[in-house]
C-alpha cells in the first residue's frame, strides 16, 4: 500500500474498482502523508481528517452497497482557501475572514460531491487571491516542495505545492491572471484553467469576476479532464457559466485525438525577461512536437505586451469593488476602535486587509474615480478586446498555442516580496489568456540544472479543451517530468 | 423679482414580484427583521446575483403603460459606496442602460372645485430604469440596527424631466402615476409601507427665463403631505436667498417631517463618487421585441383614459367618473355589471353612492378599509338591481331596500324581492280607489295641480305609496291620478 498519496486518480480508480484499496486508505495515507510533511511544506490552512475519512467510510459503503458513482468516487480532493465548502472555515488566507465559515458549498464543489470525491482541508494562498507566491497569505507562507527555500508560485501555491508533496490526489484552485497555471509549473504538477464560463464561479469568493475561474490541478492531464468534466456546465446560480451546445467528452478526446497539429509559437512569449533555462527547456518541448509531425507555426499576439497593465486595471477595478462587502459590519472582522459607521469601516479594513490588498483596492477605486474612468477602465476594456481579437487571428490558423508558463523558475522567499512590478511579471505569460477568457493548462516540461521545475503553458481555443487537453497528453506520455517527486 | 419653481421628481416603487430582483429568497411586507434573507441577499462571500425576470417584465410594462420606449438591451452597473445598508456596499443599477426610455404621464391637476374637473397636461419622463432595493437602518439609542428583509427588493426609478413648476403639480403627478402603477399591477404603491418613495429637485429662476438655476435634491419624502411641504418649503428657502442677494448651493437635503423644515445632508463636493461600472456578474438582457408587444397588448387602460370614455362614451358626469376611474377595481366592477345590464349611470350610481357609503360604514366599525372585493356584492347583484328597476318589477324606492338588504346578506335583488314580497303593484283596481281617496282628501292640492303645478302630485302621490308600502308602480301612479283628475 506505499505510496498511495502519489498515484494518479485514475490508477487509485482501477484499484478501487478492483478491490484493491479503499477510499478510507486512500485518505488516510493522504492524510498521514500530509501529518509528516506539511510542517516543511504549509500546504494547508486546516484540515478535517475526521470530515474526510467520514467521506471516504460513505464512498467504501457506496462501493460495497454497488453503487459506486464513478472514477471520482473515494479520492481526497484539497480545495483553495478560496472556494466555498459548508460548515468549513473560508478565510480567502485573510484576517478579514478569520472566524467566518461557509453556510453553503460552492457549485463545484456540489458537483465534486455528487461525483462521489472527498473534499479534503484548506489550501493555503496569496490573500483574495492576489499574488504570485502565496507569500501574501495573512497566516503563512508556503514553501515550493522542490526546494523549500523557493515560493510554490501563486496564488493558488497551496493548491500546487499540495500535489507536489503528495498531500492530495487532485486539488482545486482559482486563476484570475494565471494562479493555478503559474504554481502548477513552479511544482512540477498538472494546472489547468477552464474557459470563462465553463465552470460555475458560485461559491467562490470573487476577485475579479470577468477574469476568474475555478481549476484543476493533477498529476496527470488526464486525472485533470477527469476533474473538468465533472465539474463544468451551466448553473443556474452564475449567470456568466455557459451550456455548450454539445456536451464534451474529454475521456474520448484524449482516446480519440492523436493530432498532428497545427501549433502557434508567439514571438513576444520569449523576448525579454525570460530565464535562458525555462527557454531552451520550452524550445525543447516545441521541438519534440515537430518531431512528432506537427506544424509549427510562427504566430504573433502584438497586443500581449499590453495584457499585464490592462489586467491591473481591470483586476483591480473589480476587487476595489468585490472586496467592499468586507467592512466590518457582519461576518468579518471588526475593529475595536470603531466609533461610527465610517471608522467601523475604515479601521476593520485597514486592520483586516494586508498590504498587497489594500494597493489592489486603492488601484482599483482610483481607475474607476469620476474623470478617470474612460482613460483607464474603458480604455483597458478596449484593449482587451483587441488581446482576444489577437487570438483569434492566431486560432484561424492553428489548433493550440504553445508558451512557457512562467518567465522564471521558483524564485526565493522574500526576493520579489518588496517589489510589486517584478511580482505581477510573474504572470506575464499567463494573463492574457485570462483576458481573452480562453483555456490554458500548465504540464510539467522538465527542471532547472538546480532541479527546479519548469512548465509548459498549452492554451486552447474558447471551448476548445478537447483539444487542449489531447495535446498537452501527447507531451505527457512520451516524458517522464509528471512522475518525477520531490524529496522531502 | 418674480421667480417660478422647477421641479423634476425621482420616484422609487417597489416592484411586486414574488421574490427578489437577484435571488429567490421571498418579500413581503412586516415580516420579522430578518427572516426574509439568504445568501445572496446577505452578499455572502462567494454568491453571485442572478435576474429575476418578472421584475424586467413588470418593469417593461409600466414603461409601456407610460409610453417609454423599452430598451432592446439593458445592462446591470454596479453604484459603489459604503453604508451599513448596502449588504455588498454596492447597489446593482441600470445606470448607462436603463430599461425604460422617455415617456410621459398625463396628469390632471385639482378643479376649481372638488365637483370640477380640473386641467389636464403631460410630464415628461427622462427614463425608468430597475434596482436593488437596500436594507433598513433604525437608529436606537446607542446603537443601529439593520433589517436585510428589503435588501434586494426590486426597486423601479421613475425620473422626470425637470417639468413641473408647483407642489400642487408634484402631487397630482404623483396621485395620477400611483394610479397608473397600481392599476397595471406593478406595486401597491402604500408609502407609509415604503413601496413608493420620492426625492424632489427644486430650482427657482426670474419667470420667464429659460436657464435653469441651481437645485437642490430633497431625499426622503415618504407621503404626499410631505412632497408637497418640501417643495414649499424649498421655493420659499431659495427665494428668500435669492431676494436678499444670495445664492444657491448646489446641495442634497433632507425633509424633517416633524419640524416642517429641510436641512443640508451633503454639498456638492461631498458627493458621492458612486465609481460605476458594469456588473461583470450579469449578462445584458436583450429584450425580446414580440414579448413586448404581447406585454402592450395585455396593458390595461390607464385612468385618465378611462375617465374619458365614461365621460363621452356613457355620459357619465365627472362627479361619477372621477370617483369609478380611481380604482382600477371599482371601474372593472362597474364594466362587469353593465353586462348584466347596460344601464351605465343608474349602476355607476349604485357603486359611487349605495355601495361606495356602505362599505365604508362597514370600513368605519371592522376599521380596516374595505374594498369591492371583500363585499358580497357582484357585479350580477347591481346589474340586476338596475334591470328589475328598469323592468318595472320594482320601484327605485324599494330598490334601495333591496340594495341594503343584498349588501348585508348577498342574496341576489330578484330573491330579496321574491322572499320579502316587494315585487311593484301593478294591480289597477286597488290602487284607483286609493287615489279616488287621495284626490277626495286633497283638494288644495287637485286645484293647484289643474292650475298647472304638476309637483302637486306628489301630495296626492304620498298616501298611496305610503297605503301599498312603496308597491304602487310610480309611472302607473302618476298616470292614473292624472287621468282621474281630469275626469273629475
Amino acid at each position: 500500500m506505499s505510496d498511495l498519496h502519489f498515484k494518479t486518480i485514475t490508477e487509485l480508480a482501477a484499484m478501487l474498482a478492483a478491490g484493491e484499496t479503499t477510499s478510507v486508505a486512500i485518505t488516510q495515507a493522504v492524510i498521514d502523508r500530509t501529518a509528516a510533511v506539511d510542517d516543511k511544506v504549509k500546504a494547508f490552512l486546516s484540515s478535517d481528517a475526521d470530515d474526510a475519512l467520514a467521506q471516504a467510510k460513505a464512498s467504501d459503503e457506496r462501493r460495497a452497497a454497488g453503487k459506486a458513482i464513478g472514477p471520482l468516487d473515494g479520492i481526497p480532493i484539497g480545495i483553495k482557501d478560496t472556494l466555498a465548502v459548508k460548515d468549513q472555515p473560508l478565510r480567502c488566507a485573510s484576517k478579514m475572514l478569520e472566524n467566518y465559515v461557509s453556510p453553503f458549498d460552492a457549485t463545484c464543489i456540489v458537483k465534486l460531491r455528487e461525483a462521489g470525491a472527498v473534499i479534503w482541508g484548506r489550501l493555503n494562498m496569496d490573500e483574495f487571491a492576489m499574488g504570485s507566491s502565496t507569500e501574501n497569505s495573512a497566516y503563512h507562507t508556503t514553501c515550493n516542495p522542490w526546494d523549500l527555500e523557493t515560493i510554490p508560485g501563486g496564488s493558488s501555491g497551496g493548491s500546487a505545492a499540495a500535489m507536489a508533496a503528495g498531500e492530495a490526489i487532485a486539488t482545486l484552485g482559482t486563476d484570475t491572471g494565471g494562479s493555478i497555471r503559474q504554481p502548477a509549473a513552479l511544482c512540477g504538477v498538472v494546472g489547468m484553467k477552464p474557459t470563462y464560463g465553463l465552470i460555475s464561479r458560485y461559491g467562490l469568493v470573487a476577485f475579479a469576476s470577468s477574469l476568474d475561474q475555478v481549476g484543476p490541478f493533477a498529476r496527470t492531464v488526464e486525472d485533470a479532464a477527469l476533474l473538468m468534466q465533472a465539474m463544468l456546465g451551466k448553473d443556474p446560480l452564475d449567470s456568466t457559466s455557459i451550456e455548450q451546445p454539445e456536451a464534451p467528452d474529454y475521456a474520448a478526446a484524449l482516446k480519440e485525438k492523436k493530432g498532428p497539429w497545427k501549433l502557434g509559437v508567439p514571438a513576444e512569449f520569449f523576448g525579454e525577461g525570460i530565464d535562458p533555462e525555462v527557454k531552451a527547456n520550452i524550445e525543447k518541448a516545441i521541438d519534440w512536437y515537430k518531431s512528432q509531425g506537427c506544424e509549427i507555426v510562427n504566430i504573433s499576439l502584438p497586443h500581449s505586451e499590453l495584457a499585464v497593465p490592462v489586467y491591473y486595471i481591470v483586476a483591480t477595478a473589480e476587487a476595489s469593488s468585490n472586496l467592499a462587502r468586507f467592512d466590518g459590519v457582519r461576518y468579518t472582522h471588526r475593529s475595536e476602535e470603531s466609533k461610527d459607521a465610517m471608522t467601523l469601516f475604515t479601521k476593520s479594513r485597514g486592520e483586516g486587509f494586508g498590504d498587497e490588498v489594500k494597493r489592489r483596492i486603492i488601484l482599483g477605486t482610483y481607475v474607476l474615480s469620476s474623470g478617470y474612468y474612460d482613460a483607464y477602465y474603458l480604455r483597458a476594456q478596449k484593449v482587451r478586446r483587441l488581446i482576444l481579437s489577437d487570438f483569434e487571428k492566431a486560432f484561424e490558423q492553428v489548433d493550440a498555442i504553445l508558451t512557457p508558463t512562467s518567465p522564471t523558475p521558483a524564485f526565493k522567499r522574500g526576493e520579489r516580496a518588496d517589489d510589486p512590478l517584478a511580482m505581477y511579471l510573474s504572470d506575464i505569460y499567463t494573463i492574457s489568456v485570462n483576458l481573452a477568457g480562453l483555456p490554458a493548462i500548465s504540464i510539467p516540461s522538465g527542471f532547472t540544472e538546480s532541479g527546479l521545475p519548469i512548465g509548459l503553458q498549452v492554451i486552447g481555443k474558447a471551448f476548445g479543451e478537447a483539444d487542449m487537453f489531447a495535446v498537452a497528453n501527447a507531451f505527457e506520455k512520451a516524458h517522464d517530468y509528471a512522475q518525477q517527486t520531490p524529496k522531502l | 423679482m418674480n421667480y417660478e419653481a422647477v421641479i423634476g421628481l425621482e420616484i422609487h416603487v417597489q416592484v411586486k414580484t414574488r421574490t427578489k430582483m437577484f435571488t429567490a429568497a421571498p418579500y413581503e411586507y412586516g415580516a420579522a427583521p430578518n427572516t426574509l434573507t439568504d445568501a445572496v441577499v446577505l452578499g455572502l462571500p462567494g454568491t453571485l446575483p442572478v435576474l429575476n425576470h418578472a421584475a424586467i417584465e413588470k418593469c417593461a410594462k409600466l414603461g409601456l403603460m407610460l409610453g417609454c420606449e423599452i430598451a432592446e438591451e439593458c445592462k446591470w452597473d454596479r453604484k459603489n459606496y459604503f453604508y451599513p445598508d448596502s449588504p455588498k456596499n454596492y447597489q446593482l443599477t441600470q445606470n448607462e442602460q436603463p430599461l425604460c426610455i422617455g415617456g410621459k404621464v398625463e396628469i390632471e391637476l385639482p378643479g376649481p372645485s372638488r365637483n370640477v374637473e380640473g386641467e389636464h397636461r403631460w410630464v415628461i419622463l427622462n427614463r425608468i430604469h430597475l434596482e436593488e432595493d437596500p436594507g433598513k437602518l433604525t437608529h436606537e439609542a446607542f446603537e443601529t440596527v439593520i433589517d436585510f428583509n428589503r435588501a434586494g427588493v426590486p426597486l423601479a426609478e421613475i425620473v422626470t424631466e425637470p417639468d413641473m413648476s408647483s407642489s400642487t403639480e408634484a402631487v397630482a403627478f404623483l396621485n395620477c402615476l400611483r394610479n397608473i402603477i397600481i392599476y397595471a399591477g406593478i406595486s401597491d404603491c402604500d408609502m407609509e409601507k415604503g413601496q413608493m418613495r420620492c426625492d424632489a429637485n427644486v430650482s427657482i429662476r426670474p419667470v420667464g427665463s429659460d436657464k435653469l438655476g441651481t437645485r437642490t435634491e430633497m431625499k426622503n419624502l415618504n407621503s404626499m403631505s410631505n412632497v408637497k411641504a418640501s417643495i414649499e418649503y424649498e421655493i420659499q428657502r431659495q427665494t428668500e436667498i435669492l431676494e436678499d442677494g444670495g445664492n444657491i448651493t448646489q446641495e442634497t437635503r433632507r425633509w424633517d417631517v416633524d419640524k416642517g423644515i429641510s436641512f443640508s445632508l451633503r454639498s456638492k463636493e461631498e458627493a458621492h463618487d458612486y465609481r460605476y461600472f458594469p456588473d461583470p456578474d450579469l449578462m445584458p438582457v436583450q429584450m425580446d421585441r414580440a414579448r413586448v408587444a404581447e406585454l402592450e397588448a395585455e396593458l390595461p387602460e390607464r385612468p385618465l383614459d378611462k375617465q374619458r370614455r365614461y365621460q363621452k362614451d356613457l355620459e357619465l358626469p365627472f362627479t361619477i367618473t372621477s370617483v369609478l376611474c380611481q380604482d382600477r377595481e371599482l371601474s372593472e366592477f362597474f364594466e362587469a355589471a353593465l353586462e348584466t345590464h347596460n344601464a351605465p349611470k343608474a349602476i355607476a350610481n349604485y357603486i359611487t353612492n349605495d355601495l361606495l357609503r356602505e362599505l365604508s360604514a362597514v370600513s368605519e366599525h371592522g376599521e380596516s378599509a374595505h374594498s369591492v372585493s371583500q363585499s358580497k356584492l357582484t357585479p350580477a347583484h347591481i346589474g340586476t338591481l338596475a334591470k328589475i328597476i328598469d323592468e318595472g318589477v320594482i320601484s327605485k324606492q324599494i330598490g334601495k331596500e333591496v340594495f341594503t338588504e343584498m349588501f348585508a346578506t348577498g342574496d341576489m335583488p330578484d330573491v330579496i324581492v321574491e322572499k320579502k314580497g316587494l315585487e311593484q303593484s301593478n294591480d289597477t283596481g286597488e290602487i284607483e280607489a286609493l287615489c279616488r281617496e287621495a284626490i277626495a282628501g286633497n283638494a288644495k292640492a287637485v286645484g293647484q295641480y289643474k292650475e298647472g303645478n304638476e309637483k302637486a302630485l306628489n301630495a296626492l302621490k304620498g298616501p298611496v305609496m305610503k297605503a301599498t308600502k312603496g308597491k304602487a308602480n310610480p309611472a302607473m301612479l302618476d298616470e292614473l291620478l292624472k287621468k282621474l283628475i281630469d275626469e273629475g
